[in-house]
């Protein structure tokens, strides 16, 4: 199985023109930015939620504290899965009772891992809310789950893959959309 | 990467590779336990059964907080007040723990190869609690996961494991593991106790503790076992205590930045002095409290994914 990259959607100009969009919609909605706290999910949830928080103390100089989820322990595709995935460390060094939660990920597809971070967020405490953001909407929702920030809608097909490549630990920032072609 | 076996019957079938799994998964399990709400809900819906044929109280309550942390169901198994004093086999007896649709079965047993002998016939992952004499994995996993957070790294550090070696489960299962990962050990204790088979392992022995704890990174006590003591082993405890205790001043020989471990339970005055063992140098309750999060790690990577087709 090879992949092929049919579109190039987003460049590291337009993905810097979407996270201003959406970091200024974030201040406009909550005015009170000191309950505000993030939590990236794993992996580069965390890298987009630390540029959102730099961002805002470039804008308002306050600093917004950036958390790590991984869901992997509340997955509901346990039995489905060939082997174990990893699991990897959540660390979130603050508390998140009472808090504006931003609850940042790359890419919003089937609302399965939101799910998982919502009910792991919950069981760390009770936040006031929890807003989401994501970079892509890609469609295809099997639970009824809505973005409150998006950097841009992607109409995909299901058998497309999206993949979100960040500087941070991919060299570049680009939006690719690449399908997996059977070898001949 | 991925952690190719159904059951934990020993370390000794395990690859380095497969103990970096398990000890790097538990890293990911340690902050579960500090949390308001300690649970996840990963393993809801399995069922467990503890099968204690012997006492204990760290692995039974450490396995069953483990197992409840992951939401599964645990079932505790009481030698005393079970059919086995009314002559049950232990076939018979997990046999029909298994009809009643267990998931994974953590035994202890005095007979070595009881794990091995039923997971022969189980559906159920087998977890090896200890066997007799011969191992006691989650043990050896615990400790390695603990100096490894004290010293970051196993490899080339001298690991001293001074009692009574020859009855120990514990030693053979840390040997083996510490053998695997590149660490130096050494076995001290007094002759009858040492086996001199062991010297296949490739372990260095020595007889005299004041020599062999010179340089040593880790000292890890064993319990002297009191209950074999109409073996008659050694000449006396006072002797073995004499010679094998390990007290202040026979520590001072150690690296500075050494630690010491206990598997416990702990004869205090015995094999180690008190004010040792309640010293900053002292692990012994760290190796507790990691129990949970290894023993988390282990019962996720059986359980967690999906029904493989391996055999150990």
């Amino acid at each position: 199985m090879d992949e092929k990259i049919k579109a190039r959607v987003m460049d590291a100009r337009k993905i810097k023109r979407a996270l201003h969009r959406m970091v200024t919609e974030i201040i406009e909605r909550n005015r009170d930015l000191s309950s505000l706290v993030i939590v990236g999910i794993r992996t580069r949830g965390i890298y987009l939620g630390k540029r959102v928080s730099k961002m805002i103390k470039e804008l308002e100089d306050i600093k917004i504290p950036v958390g790590v989820l991984d869901i992997t322990l509340y997955r509901d595709d346990f039995s489905e899965l060939e082997a174990q995935h990893m699991v990897k460390k959540t660390e979130i060094d603050f508390s998140v009772v009472d808090k504006e939660i931003l609850l940042v990920d790359d890419v919003l597809f089937t609302g399965r891992t939101i799910r998982a971070a919502m009910d792991s967020l919950i069981d760390l405490g009770r936040p006031k809310s929890i807003q989401l953001f994501v970079l892509i909407d890609r469609g295809h929702r099997e639970l009824p789950i809505k973005a409150d920030y998006v950097g841009k809608f992607l109409p995909t097909s299901k058998r497309e893959i999206v993949q979100v490549h960040l500087k941070e630990i991919d060299e570049t920032d680009e939006v690719l959309i690449t399908e997996s072609v059977e070898n001949t | 990467m991925p952690f190719d076996h159904k059951h934990l019957l020993g370390i000794e079938p395990l690859s380095k590779l497969d103990i970096l799994t398990i000890l790097d998964t538990a890293e990911s399990f340690v902050e579960i336990s500090t949390r308001e709400v300690k649970k996840v809900p990963t393993l809801r819906g399995k069922t467990i059964v503890n099968l204690f044929f012997e006492p204990s109280t760290r692995t039974r309550c450490s396995f069953e907080l483990a197992a409840k942390r992951l939401s599964a169901d645990i079932v505790n198994f009481n030698k005393q007040f079970s059919s086995v004093v009314k002559g049950e086999t232990l076939k018979d007896t997990v046999l029909n723990l298994e009809a009643m649709q267990s998931d994974a079965i953590i035994i202890r047993h005095a007979c070595p190869g009881a794990p091995h002998y039923i997971s022969a016939f189980c559906r159920s992952h087998i977890i090896n609690a200890g066997d007799g004499a011969h191992e006691h994995p989650t043990q050896a996993l615990l400790d390695a996961f603990t100096i490894r957070q004290k010293k970051k790294n196993l490899e080339g550090l001298k690991i001293v494991i001074v009692g009574d070696i020859l009855h120990s489960r514990v030693a053979r299962s840390n040997i083996f593991l510490l053998n695997k990962m590149g660490a130096e050990v050494v076995c001290v204790g007094p002759p009858a106790l040492l086996p001199e088979e062991f010297k296949e392992f490739g372990i260095a022995f020595d007889y005299t503790l004041d020599r062999a704890i010179r340089g040593a990174d880790v000292i890890m006590m064993l319990r002297i076992q009191l209950e074999r003591q109409q073996k008659n082993l050694f000449p006396s405890i006072r002797e073995y205590r004499d010679l094998f205790s390990l007290t202040p001043k026979r520590f001072r020989r150690a690296k500075r930045n050494a630690i010491i471990m206990h598997p416990g339970p702990i004869n205090r005055g015995v094999e180690i002095s008190a004010n040792l063992v309640d010293s900053a140098k002292s692990v012994i309750l760290q190796q507790v409290e990691n129990g949970i999060a290894v023993r988390m790690a282990v019962l996720y990577l059986l359980l967690g994914g999906k029904e493989r087709e391996t055999t150990d």
